[in-house]
Order: structure tokens, then sequence, then C-alpha cells
């Protein structure tokens, strides 16, 4: 995908990740033509190809079910759907979300009812039944949990390869290696876009640069309410299929996965984390992730460790994406803030917010997640986050 | 050329010579960091110490460049495999792993 950079663009979209090809693919399989992907590195160099690529509907909040809802239907058909052979590796082995005191029951218990409400095939479970589906989980201090079996996982590379794939036969352009410098605004209206090979001129300039969404933003002088954190993850070595769900405790803040190729991956947030861009690994997660993994699942203490990498979540003031327009700024838009739940709900927010661009009527209304909500004080409030 | 299939390139994943030089005929392929993320070369047990080499020989050939020329991939952490629970015993004895 070494295209030539273009003079001119319909729309300009910034960041190869999940966000970026598949809101080009929805776009292109619109009719939309002269579609320009921009990413300063390769596809998938940011937090998409960082990330734990969990895929779950079990949310506490109608907004997210129905987004990561669809958005996994989305992915059910997905290889098909874009002539892609390889696969995206989706295992459907469900989340195992792990209850752990008195107030995380009760929010449990709360958030299935939502859930089955709104047609999410989740439920309650005791310590016994959870150990019924992954033997080896220590049930110490354990007081039940949830379990959806449709939710899992998928392979962030294949996934983004997938659309972007589809997308360029559609004549979506892919620039890869460029850096955005700068956006032409004159005025309420977008003209073009700067980059460090070229100046491309545009009506639209989409931001979905992921960990650098306020840099993009502040080149049309808008100062996002969001932050970038390091979240570290590890992968151990392949061992036979052992674990079929995604098992999550948001009291140890941490989630694992063994993906089909047989590793587990295992990640883990820290609250004593500070703000920045970071992408380095540190022996202090190695230790919390051992001692965590140690304690609920003793049994996968026992492989070994074969690479520990970061990723950048970008998060907002309650946690929830910023998608959308800026008001009074013809051209701009933007889904940034994912805050570590892009790559599941990328599917459905993408197509929507092309229907949005060309002109169609959304499927759902995501007039809930806009930048306003932060001066309105309309905050999405979601409890069940690691 | 017939061989490439039987040429295994990556011995963590068994990954052919034939392999990967169809990733990099892939229009999404912009070189070793794609090969990495399409086929896990490099990303096994052995770090890539086994496989790096060769790749970067295959990359610079494919884009009629020289070995320095090609970016390697990131070397991550752990230097070698490591198993969870000397980590884990290392955190009550000062630092000390014993794998």
């Amino acid at each position: 995908m070494h295209d030539a950079l273009p003079a001119r663009a319909s729309i300009a979209i910034v960041g190869g990740g999940i966000t970026g090809c598949a809101l080009a693919y929805e776009l292109a399989v619109r009719g939309m033509t002269d579609i320009l992907v921009l990413e300063k590195d390769y596809l998938t160099a940011g937090a998409t190809g960082r990330c734990g690529a969990g895929i779950r509907q079990q949310w506490g909040l109608p907004m997210n079910i129905r987004l990561s809802r669809a958005s996994c239907r989305i992915l059910e058909t997905l290889p098909d759907a874009l002539e892609y052979p390889e696969g995206i590796e989706f295992k459907q082995g469900g989340y195992l979300i792990l209850g752990y005191g008195e107030d995380q029951m009760r929010q449990f218990a709360e958030n299935v009812q939502l859930q089955n409400r709104l047609g999410v095939p989740s439920r309650l479970l005791t310590p016994e039944e959870a150990k019924e589906i992954v033997p080896h989980l220590s049930d110490r201090g354990l007081l039940g949990a949830t379990f959806c079996p449709e939710d899992g996982h998928a392979n962030p590379f294949h996934t983004t390869h997938a659309y972007a794939r589809a997308a360029r036969r559609l004549g979506v352009r892919f620039a890869l290696g460029v850096r955005v410098t700068g956006i032409d605004a004159q005025g309420d209206q977008i003209r073009g876009i700067c980059t460090d090979k070229g100046y491309v001129h545009t009506p639209i300039v989409f931001n979905a640069a992921g960990s650098y969404s306020n840099h993009v933003a502040r080149m049309v002088g808008v100062d996002l309410p969001v932050y970038t954190e390091r979240h570290q993850i590890l992968a151990t070595e392949p061992v036979e299929r052992m674990q079929d769900p995604m098992v999550v405790s948001f009291k140890h803040h941490t989630y694992c996965q063994q993906v089909p190729h047989g590793s587990f991956l295992m990640g883990r947030g820290d609250a004593d984390e500070p703000r920045g861009i970071d992408m380095e690994s540190s022996w202090l997660f190695l230790e919390r992730m051992a001692t965590t993994m140690a304690e609920i699942l003793p049994l996968l203490a026992r492989l070994r460790v074969v690479r520990q990498w970061s990723g950048g979540y970008n998060i907002s003031p309650d946690g929830q994406p910023i998608l959308g327009t800026i008001p009074g700024l013809e051209g701009y838009w933007m889904a940034v803030a994912y805050s570590g739940h892009g790559f599941m709900v990328a599917p459905m927010a993408t197509r929507v917010l092309a229907q949005m661009i060309t002109g169609e009527t959304p499927a759902l209304d995501l007039g809930p997640l806009d930048l306003g909500r932060f001066d309105r004080g309309e905050l999405l409030l979601e409890p069940n986050v690691v | 050329m017939d061989r490439d299939g039987e040429i295994i390139i990556c011995r963590c994943e068994d990954i052919t010579l034939a392999e990967v030089r169809r990733c990099l005929r892939d229009p999404g392929c912009r070189g070793i960091e794609d090969l990495k993320r399409m086929l896990r070369v490099t990303m096994g047990p052995c770090g890539g110490r086994s496989c790096r080499e060769l790749l970067l020989r295959e990359v610079a050939r494919f884009y009629a460049t020289t070995i320095d020329e090609v970016a390697p991939p990131v070397f991550r952490p752990p230097t070698t495999p490591l198993p969870l629970d000397a980590v884990a015993r290392s955190v009550n004895k000062g630092g000390d792993v014993d794998a």
C-alpha cells in the first residue's frame, strides 16, 4: 500500500488502525470515492495492534451494549463479507467476568438484567458454575460471575487488514509512512491537510488517531478533554487449548484470554500509571501480572512469558468515546477516546459514522457520545471497565 | 522457487520461506513490521533470535535494498522465556528470579 499522496481527496482519515481502516471501507462501500487514509507508521501500529482484542457485549450502558452487540454480529461474518480468506480468528468462547464483594455482585445483577433486555444472552453464575467453565479458576473470595457465550476475541491485525484490503479494492488510497503536520481550516471550513510528504486538498478530515487524537485536534485549535495512558500486556508460550473464555476481573484490573494459536494474552491496568504516551515495557508490570495470575488463575502462572509490550488508552472524562463533529467547524469528524474498548465497537461505530457522513439515516443515534456532553454535564459513566 | 514451501524460516511458528514471500507481495505489507503481525514471525519463544536475520535478508531482497537499510523489529522483553510463577516468587525475594 505504497499509494502516492493524491493532490485531492474527498476525505482524509488520520490513522491506520481499526477505526481508520473500517471507516474507509464503510464509506467506500457506500459509494464515496477519493478516500485517503494517512498513517505515520504501518497499519495497526498504534493501539489496535497492541490491544487485548477482546469482544464483549457485557456492558452496563445501553449505548455500549448496542454498539458492541452489533459489532459482534458484523465480526461473525466479516471474513466472508470482506472476502478475506485468511480469516480473523474470531473465537467466541465467551467472557467470564469475576465478581468479588457484594457491591460488585449487585451491580452485575443489574447489568445482566439490562443486557438481557437488549438481547444479550448473559447470565449470573455461582462460583461453582464459573469453575465448570474455567476449571483452573481459583474460587478464593469469588462470590460469582457473569458469562456471555457470544463474547470472545479476534485477531486485531487480520481484522484491520481485512478492512484495509477490501477498502483498497474499492479504490481507497492508503498513504503509509506519511505524517500529518497540520490541518488547513479557513473560517469554519476544512480546506486541506498538510503532511510531511505534501499538501492534500480535502473538505473533510477524520480524526482516528487513537493515542494521538489530541495532537490532531489541536491542529484545528481544539483541545479535547482526553489523555493517553500506557497499558501493558504480555503473551505466553502457546499451549494446548485449555481456556475458552476471556476471564476478566475488575477488582484485579486484569483480563486473560487464550487465543486460537495457543498463547495466553494477559493485560493489566495500573492505578499508579502516569499520563502520557509511553510504549516502554516495565518489570513492575510483569511482577504484578505474575502475582495476580498466581492468585486468580494459579495454573497459568506456570506458563512462560515470551513477550511483553504496551499500548495507549486514549481516555475521556467518562471513559466513553467521543464520536461526531466539532460544532462550528464544517468538515471535521472524529472517533477518539475509546478509553480501552475501541477495537470491539469499531465495526458498528464506523458503520454508523459512515452513514452520518454520507447523509444516510444512522442505524443508531450516536448523539449522546458527542463532544458537547462534557459541557452539558451529561457524562456516560460505564460501571463495567478494566 | 519450488523448494520455498519446504524451507522453514521461523521455527517457533513453522513459517516457510514461501509464506514470507507471499506476505511481502501482499499490497497491505510494508515490510518486517507487517510480516511480524501477519505471520507471528519473531514473536515466538526464541524472540526472533533464529529468524530475524533471515527475514531482514528477505525484506532487503524484496525491496532491492541492503540489510543495513531495513529497520529491524523492536526487541521485546523478557530476553528469555520466563515462568510467571518464578517472577511472582521473586517479588518476595527482593527481585531475584530463579527461572
